[in-house]
């Protein structure tokens, strides 16, 4: 069976969701790897929520749509964690914005990640990189794309405008994986 | 050329300017608002125009013009707006000059709502204008096969004089997949001499929609027909998937096939015979594709109350070999929903 | 001999199926000709429309497609779009231009469209069989007001050369008939202003042309033309709604 990585992500609008499961899918891209990014849709488009799923395969992709199929779940504010949890699959991954989501009552059947995103970018100097820190943190642990790979996608989704930001967000991305790393 | 990730919606501008494409008139619909947002910045760069109609009523008209003047040219909208295209899409036909048209559909029927959808497969491939007309109706499974289909769409319109409808839904207009902008096949495509261009010295063009002498309006209509089989044979189109040893076979096309794809990889796991005909071209339908004795069901699975089914029936004689499931209005088909129907028609048959 | 009066060469050499006594064979000649002498037979598309002049791309000696009901300016938008130095022309009814096709009209004035459209009003749908126009007059009979047009239940006609005139890519606009020699001449000049307004690049021209329907207004000939002096012409003041080549614009 071929790997697939099936990974949804939600928070609220401008926190970087949609623009982190695209810097995933291009860099996925890149790698030569079959992708798709779906933007939220059907009853979960509401008020000023933020969601999208990026499925990543070796394989012709089918549905790209998920379910309760992630593999990964990332969630950025407590709304989104409350009403999406059930999207991840038994054995899948789950990294928090523990800044934002207590998650009192874990699910038992999922590995969670708790990284304090907010404070990490605050340290860094901008809490727009907050997304950034995350998907660090997420790709380091979930194994989907070279770390490297999300810069090249920055390159490509942001332009050569943006290329200047490029050194703080590679530095975003190394904290997030670090402290996803220490916590186990 | 290397790929590119590309939003649907915009992975069609780009394939019509590769294809060619100079003008283009719509109306703003979601959700398929990125089409004309991209057109208007697009176009002027070269030397093209995009027109942002007074309604979708205008921009068919508009774009009956622009055909007619002998250039490529085409519009886009969604179910609602398609709707009021059917006088245009009636008088091109008619007329036959060469248009392309892309539907991103979403629910009805009347204002409906704004998620994805197939609601509007009688409309597209059936003909929602009035007299007897076909037009090519193109379905696409994913962002490559409608970036393939956009431009291709211009040559066959070309080609037979034809107006091309690209039949997608919402999603694939949303959602993004890495994309590949690739020549496509060549064909014989003919000179516009008929076009209206000004006498330029020669002789005088004129496109007409009325035949006031029914005899002279039935060789019309038999001359379209006769150009229709040409049509009905060299471009039917469907694609097999896990079809060499099925006993039993889903029939689904775009977005709803997507599902049904991974519905089959799930069923084939568990030990079912089952495969996918995808139809690519909705008209000319691809009859034969569903003519196959060794097939004991077919499952029709579609994003609507089963637009296609009747299309099935008559490709296998069989009414009783058809069974149906779907959502409608926009609620979109889940992988679990499509394996648990398929499990109780084909029963223990593994 | 001196030949005084030739048919035009933007004619074609065939018989019109316009009924006796009707206008649209004068307003044919007036555009022939004026396409003819500003050297533009060559490169001159018309729009023709649905109505009685649905046949128009038959009696012209240049390009011409039949357009849906109301839709010409919107036809003749994504011709004039494909080929910004062609001359295009819409010729439009009333029943087509001010009726169903209000709208079409409307924004490719006010887009500014370098289109020319030359409007017939008579007051009347002709091809039809004389239902009730936008433009019937109060009091006037039509199969679809038999005891004549009443306000209250019809409301009032709609003077579309001073409509078109509010719209700011409307560059020249008039009104004129065809109901005397004198008016002839004069209308012939209007359109003429207009091809020039297109052919300067100015923007939208319009010529209104108030004309005879005599079949569908059961007079004669000559009565239809006394109902267009004494009649329609009060109703539809003749004259220049908007130049903006004399103001300077």
């Amino acid at each position: 069976m071929s790997k697939i990585d099936r990974i949804f992500c939600a928070g609220f609008g401008g926190q970087g969701v949609m623009s982190m499961g695209q810097l995933l899918a291009y860099a996925a891209m890149l790698e030569e790897k079959e992708v798709t990014w779906c933007p939220s849709y059907g009853p979960e488009m509401r008020g000023g929520e933020a969601n999208c799923s990026v499925t990543i395969s070796d394989e012709r992709i089918g549905s790209p749509l998920i379910n309760n199929d992630a593999s990964v779940g990332v969630f950025m504010n407590g709304a989104a964690y409350n009403k999406f949890i059930g999207k991840v699959m038994p054995g899948g991954k789950v990294f928090i914005n523990s800044d934002l989501i207590d998650a009192e009552n874990p699910r038992t059947d999922i590995t969670y990640y708790r990284i304090p995103v907010n404070s990490i970018a605050t340290e860094l100097g901008k809490i727009q990189l907050a997304n950034m820190v995350m998907l660090g943190a997420v790709n380091d642990q979930a194994h989907l794309v070279d770390q490297d790979m999300l810069l090249e996608a920055f390159k490509k989704v942001f332009g050569a405008a943006k290329e200047k930001f490029i050194p703080i967000n590679k530095e975003a991305l190394a904290k997030g994986a670090e402290a996803a790393a220490k916590m186990f | 050329m290397a790929k590119v990730l590309l939003k649907g919606n915009e992975a069609v501008v780009r394939a019509a300017i590769e294809a060619g494409c100079k003008y283009f008139f719509g109306y703003p619909i979601t959700p398929q608002n990125e089409i004309p947002e991209y057109f208007s910045k697009e176009l002027p760069k070269i030397g093209g125009a995009f027109v942002q109609g007074e309604s979708e009523v205008a921009s068919i008209n508009m774009l009956y013009g622009a055909a007619a003047a002998g250039a490529r040219a085409m519009t886009s909208s969604s179910s609602p707006g398609i709707a009021l295209m059917q006088e245009g899409i009636g008088y091109i036909s008619k007329a036959e000059v060469p248009a392309v048209i892309v539907n991103m559909m979403r629910g009805g029927p009347g204002l409906g709502g704004i998620q994805p959808s197939q609601a509007d497969y009688n409309m597209c491939v059936k003909g929602g204008s009035n007299g007897d007309y076909r037009t090519v109706v193109l379905a696409p499974g994913n962002v490559q096969e409608l970036v393939d289909m956009v431009q291709e769409a211009f040559d066959i319109a070309d080609q037979y004089r034809i107006l091309c409808i690209v039949l997608a839904d919402g999603l694939i207009g949303q959602m993004m997949e890495p994309v590949e902008l690739r020549k496509p096949k060549e064909r014989p495509i003919p000179a516009k001499d008929w076009a209206l261009t000004g006498r330029n010295g020669g002789k005088t063009h004129r496109v007409y929609n009325l035949k006031l002498q029914a005899p002279d309006l039935e060789k019309d209509n038999f001359d379209l027909f006769k150009k229709y089989a040409v049509i009905e044979e060299n471009e039917t189109r469907y694609e097999d998937y896990m079809m060499e040893d099925a006993e039993f076979a889903f029939a689904s096309y775009g977005t709803a096939s997507r599902v049904v794809r991974t519905a089959v990889d799930r069923l084939r796991e568990e030990g079912y015979k089952v495969g996918l005909v995808r139809p690519q071209t909705l008209w000319p339908f691809p009859y034969e594709a569903f003519n196959r004795p060794q097939i004991k069901k077919y499952m029709d699975i579609e994003l609507n109350m089963g637009q296609m089914v009747d299309d099935v029936v008559l490709g296998c004689g069989d009414k009783e070999k058809v069974e149906f499931f779907g959502h409608t209005g926009g609620v979109l088909i889940t992988v679990d929903e499509v394996c648990d129907f398929a499990k109780k028609i084909m029963g223990g048959a593994k | 001999m001196s030949v005084v009066f030739e048919r035009s060469k933007g004619l074609t050499d065939v018989k019109t199926h316009y009924c006796p006594g009707c206008s649209h064979g004068i307003v044919h000649r007036l555009l022939a000709e004026s396409v003819e002498e500003m050297g533009k037979l060559e490169d001159t598309i018309c729009i023709s429309p649905v109505g009685c002049a649905v046949l128009a791309l038959d009696y012209f000696e240049f390009d011409g497609i039949q357009a849906a009901h109301g839709r010409a300016p919107a036809t003749a938008t994504g011709i004039k779009r494909v080929h910004p130095d062609k001359t295009v022309i819409t010729y439009q009814g009333d029943g087509d231009l001010a009726s169903i096709g209000m709208c079409e009209i409307v924004h490719a004035a006010a887009r500014g469209e370098k289109i020319t459209t030359i409007f017939i009003n008579n007051g009347i749908y002709g091809m039809t069989g004389g239902q009730m126009a936008p433009t019937t007059l109060p009091g006037m009979k039509a199969t679809t007001a038999q005891l004549g047009r009443e306000v209250s239940l019809n409301g009032y006609p709609i003077r579309v050369a001073e409509l078109i005139a509010t719209l700011d890519g409307a560059k020249y606009v008039e009104r004129v008939a065809v109901d005397s020699p004198a008016d002839v001449i004069k209308a012939k000049a209007a359109i003429k202003k207009a091809l020039e307004v297109q052919e300067a690049g100015l923007g939208f021209s319009f010529v209104e042309v108030l004309c005879a329907c005599p079949t569908n207004w059961g007079k004669t000939p000559v009565d239809a033309l006394k109902f267009v002096k004494d009649e329609m012409i009060p109703y539809y003041p003749l004259g220049v709604k908007k130049d903006t080549t004399k103001e300077g614009q």
